[in-house]
């Protein structure tokens, strides 16, 4: 078990590698002066000198990559122009609530979309099927930030059961004691229900939003693959041998078709970070995400860059959760002689 | 090409090609549907801005926020602008930066890919890692680093995008070239004389051809969706052009507040593009490759 | 025979739908299977033995429907029993074992625990109990150091390994009928044995009748008491091992004979079977579904096929069976 987990892990390294060597060609690749770009629009020629000797930007390639990477090392990611605050600590700051939002995303995609999909494969041609297979192909073609639109039209301003979408919390409360950064376990640890639902409230659409984005793929993998295992040779052992229709489903097909699904979740990492970004312009949502964008608007160089190469390293680390889990699941890869 | 070679190729012909494509088109009417849809789009692209009843660009703060009437199909915006004019005439943006994007990471793409797998060795190590380095960025993330890094421009839309779809066109190739690498018509354009290069460019990637025309198709949708997303956050395409993601984002914050056209008509006409595609890229599959049917 | 069969299946058709057309698989079969009886159901492949038994369990694909007879195993028709009483007995008095063992069982899951699932659902075994009865069953399949295997996988193990957990899973509840689909094929000879010692010994043990699904004659004269022939969904003939060998009436049975490979013969002597299985897609399918591939066909062919007795608990549907005389069986040495 832990060989596995040391190869994957050893296999994330060139990854990572890949990330760092990229993130930094990005930042030189800029077209015109990239000394200029930190020292942003407003810059002198004399700051733009000294921001470029400060960077080390006059220096060869090769030092200016090492130099880079034992930043990196140390933590540093440069400052931010328009906050003047190391980029580090601010995406520490707001990482949980794009993390929060994420992951609560992804809980409702599968918690729609798992069930969906067995239902559709056990029930070939019903009515659950059909939707199931329009779902999976419609809902590739939604952008992800036009359902957020619609969401919020529908559900704040022609129902008006949703709040504002204003952010992680109403004005009128105030954020729980930071343990996790996620508002909902704070509010619950420090027991203040109030913030609590308040918060709920808020993620509600964002959430459903990310669900929507990332149901498709999900449920044309659940399908698919419980299709392929229901027709398989040991369910057809287990139904003969008469085991009940729970355990021929749930214990025996479901598992097995797990794994593919399992697998797939890399690839819907990828798009949900990307989508992740989109969603929180939309709904003004104080994460990473509408960080990067913030900075862009204002050519605020560092805190895109220190966004970009968090985000590979971020994907890069659940890939190998991922892979991990997996071998939890399939003894055949963990049992790998 | 020699000619020997040209008669000895698998596919049957122009001819036969159309035949299996009515016949496919026929059989499946959502296909059908599909490729009705993208003869429209094509003709909203080519004839868009020759037909639409307003000047796009044209705005009339006195006609600002309007709902769709008669005078305004689709309403106009914070500017006064006709929201309908908008629309059609950013189909031709919209449908450039797909096809553009799709033939440059076909090129790319499919030339690494069967490059790796016809070479094998250390052509196919680099372009392998090449393509893990690439994905072991979120996709969108990667876009957006690269526009931003490169500039606001169409062209760099078009370049990130087509990095961003490298590794899925690398892969497919290169399996591919990986089976024909000892095909007879290789061999015999071998003996002719051909290089390796020209034999890479004329006969095994325009073999790979029919496989990667249905990654192609799913890819224009892909291609859509980035390049409005990444205009959504301010990447790429810049106000006044009209392109269907900056027209969301413009019309957003209206959204909130009760005036949903603005961004409504636009994001519909995202959804109908690339469900388009999708859809055109299904039947492909069928076309191509009828085992492979979902 | 007096003693009710274990299992009696009754004039048993079954249709698949496919996309080229109906499929007539099964056709008017019966036969019956005593108590503690080995009989062995033997056919080309296409023939429809594997169809009938999984017809019989209940485990046809969802394109298949039973569209009539009855499979009546102790006085319960299988095919009309509601669901509630099938699930008492699929598993618990009827069982089945298949070929590819390996892919028979589930891949992530312990093989101990697989023959657990069973005791529990069927065997009225406390759960606690459960995985210590199920290590017994893998020593009584001969599995060696059966508490270690317990707790494998599927694919840590040999294809006859494989095959006794299938045993041990099939008999757990201790059934009176085990159905056996090919279930050496894939194994190498010395296993096969084995395996089917294995089988018979358990049947003997506990009284249960078995049926043995083959493409083999040979090997179904070695291990059956009674042969039941199936030709493109028909029963042909029906008789005890001996008898079938000694006095085959059918054409078809005296082809398959003449066909079967055997030491003494030579390869020459072998002989083909002339043409091939009927489309069963056709709507024009004749009464008699050999009737295009036979040499004795005649006119009387036309009408529909007739249960004639050939002797005692000798069975053959033919109008023109071959007459009765000494013909040499190759596998009476063999016994």
């Amino acid at each position: 078990m832990l060989t596995m987990i040391a190869k994957r892990v050893a296999m994330a390294i060139p990854s990572l590698i890949g990330v760092v060597v990229v993130t930094f060609f990005l930042t030189r690749a800029l077209p015109g002066d990239p000394a200029a770009y930190f020292a942003g629009p407003a810059a002198t020629p004399t700051a733009i000198e000294q921001i470029r000797v400060k960077l080390g930007l006059d220096r060869p390639l090769a030092e200016q990559f090492a130099r880079y990477v034992i930043d990196l090392g140390q933590g540093n990611l440069g400052n931010s122009l328009t906050t003047g605050q190391p980029v580090l600590t601010e995406l520490r700051t707001r990482l949980p609530a794009s993390a929060e939002l994420t992951l609560l995303g992804l809980l409702v995609s599968i918690l729609i979309a798992v069930p969906l999909g067995i239902v559709a494969a056990t029930r070939p041609n019903s009515l659950v099927d059909h939707a199931c297979r329009v779902v999976s192909t419609a809902g590739v073609s939604l952008p992800v930030f036009f359902t957020g639109l619609i969401l919020v039209y529908v559900f704040y301003y022609l129902l008006g059961w949703a709040p504002a979408p204003l952010g992680r919390l109403d004005v009128f409360y105030d954020a729980p004691p930071q343990i996790t950064g996620f508002y909902l376990i704070d509010s619950l640890i420090a027991r203040q229900p109030e913030v609590f639902l308040a918060s709920l409230k808020q993620l509600i659409l964002p959430a459903l939003t990310l669900g929507i984005f990332s149901l498709a793929p999900i449920a044309r993998m659940t399908r698919a693959s419980m299709l392929a295992v229901l027709s398989s040779d040991f369910v057809r052992t287990a139904r003969a041998s008469g085991l009940s229709a729970f355990t021929v489903i749930v214990t025996y097909a479901f598992r097995n078709a797990m794994l593919p699904v399992v697998t797939t979740l890399g690839m819907v990492f990828s798009f949900l970070l990307g989508a992740n970004v989109l969603v929180e312009k939309v709904f003004a949502w104080p994460g990473i995400g509408s960080y990067a964008v913030e900075a862009l608007l204002a050519s605020d160089f560092a805190p895109v860059q220190g966004f970009v190469l968090t985000m590979a390293v971020m994907y890069v680390a659940l890939n190998l959760l991922i892979d991990v889990l997996y071998g939890l699941i399939d003894p055949r890869v963990r049992l790998e002689a | 090409m020699t000619d020997i070679v040209s008669a000895q190729r698998p596919d049957g012909g122009l001819a036969a090609l159309i035949r299996h494509a009515r016949y496919v088109i026929g059989e499946n009417p959502v296909t059908g549907f599909a490729f009705a849809l993208f003869v429209l789009i094509v003709l909203a692209a080519v004839l868009g801005p020759d037909i639409v009843p307003y000047d796009p660009l044209a705005s009339d703060t006195a006609q600002a926020l309007k709902p769709p009437s008669a005078h305004h199909w689709f309403g106009t915006d914070q500017l006064g602008r006709d929201v309908f004019s908008r629309v059609v005439v950013a189909t031709r943006l919209d449908f450039f930066i797909a096809v553009a994007s799709v033939a440059l990471v076909f090129v790319i793409g499919g030339f690494a890919g069967v490059a790796a797998g016809f070479f094998g060795d250390w052509t196919d190590r680099i372009v392998g890692r090449v393509a893990d380095t690439i994905m072991a960025f979120p996709l969108f993330v990667l876009a957006m680093g690269i526009v931003a890094a490169l500039g606001n421009t169409v062209q760099n839309i078009v370049l990130a995008t087509a990095i961003v779809n490298f590794p899925l066109y690398a892969r497919i190739a290169r399996a591919e070239a990986n089976v024909r690498r000892e095909a007879g018509f290789v061999e015999a354009a071998r003996l002719s004389g051909n290089s390796d290069w020209r034999i890479l460019a004329f006969q095994i990637l325009p073999n790979v051809f029919p496989i990667l025309v249905v990654q192609m198709s799913l890819t224009m949708g892909y291609a859509i969706l980035n390049a409005a997303g990444l205009s959504f956050i301010g990447l790429g395409v810049r106000p006044p052009t009209p392109e269907w993601g900056i027209m969301v984002a413009e019309g957003a914050s209206f959204m909130v507040s009760g005036q949903w056209w603005n961004a409504f008509f636009p994001g519909l006409a995202l959804m109908v593009a690339v469900f388009c595609f999708n859809l055109l890229g299904d039947g492909l599959r069928d076309m191509v490759d009828p085992r492979r049917r979902t | 025979m007096t003693a009710a069969p274990a299992l009696s299946v009754e004039e048993l058709s079954v249709e698949f739908r496919t996309r080229s057309g109906i499929v007539r698989a099964l056709d008017n079969v019966s036969f019956a299977v005593g108590k503690g009886e080995t009989v062995a159901l033997v056919g080309e492949s296409g023939s429809g033995k594997s169809v009938t038994a999984y017809a019989v369990m209940g485990i046809l694909d969802p394109a298949g429907k039973v569209t009539a007879g009855r499979a009546v195993l102790g006085g319960l028709d299988l095919l009309s029993a509601k669901p509630s009483q099938l699930a008492e007995v699929r598993g618990r008095e009827i069982a089945m074992i298949f070929q590819n063992p390996r892919t028979a069982l589930n891949p992530i899951r312990p093989v101990g625990r697989q023959i657990a699932d069973v005791l529990i659902r069927h065997g009225n075994v406390p759960r606690r109990e459960a995985p210590a009865q199920a290590i017994e069953m893998l020593r009584a399949v001969g599995i060696t150091d059966p508490a270690r295997r317990a707790r494998a996988y599927p694919f840590e193990m040999s294809g006859g390994m494989c095959q006794r957990v299938m045993i041990a899973i099939a008999l757990a509840a201790k059934p009176s009928l085990l159905i056996a689909d090919e279930p050496t094929t894939g194994l190498d000879v010395t296993t096969q044995a084995v395996i089917m010692d294995l089988v018979a010994g358990l049947a003997n043990e506990l009284g249960m009748a078995t049926i043995f699904i083959t493409h083999d004659l040979a090997l179904a004269g070695q291990r059956s008491s009674r042969i039941v022939v199936m030709h493109a969904g028909h029963v042909v003939e029906n008789a005890p091992t001996r008898e079938l060998f000694e006095h085959p009436r059918h054409p078809y049975t005296a082809e398959l004979i003449a066909a079967t490979p055997d030491a003494a013969a030579s390869l020459e002597a072998l002989a083909a079977i002339p043409g091939s299985l009927p489309d069963l897609r056709r709507t024009d399918l004749p009464p008699c579904r050999y009737s295009e591939r036979c040499p004795r066909k005649s006119d009387a062919c036309a009408q529909p096929l007739p249960q004639a007795a050939a002797g005692s608990g000798h069975i053959v549907a033919c109008w023109n069976p071959l007459p009765l005389r000494a013909v040499n069986a190759p596998t009476e040495s063999a016994a």
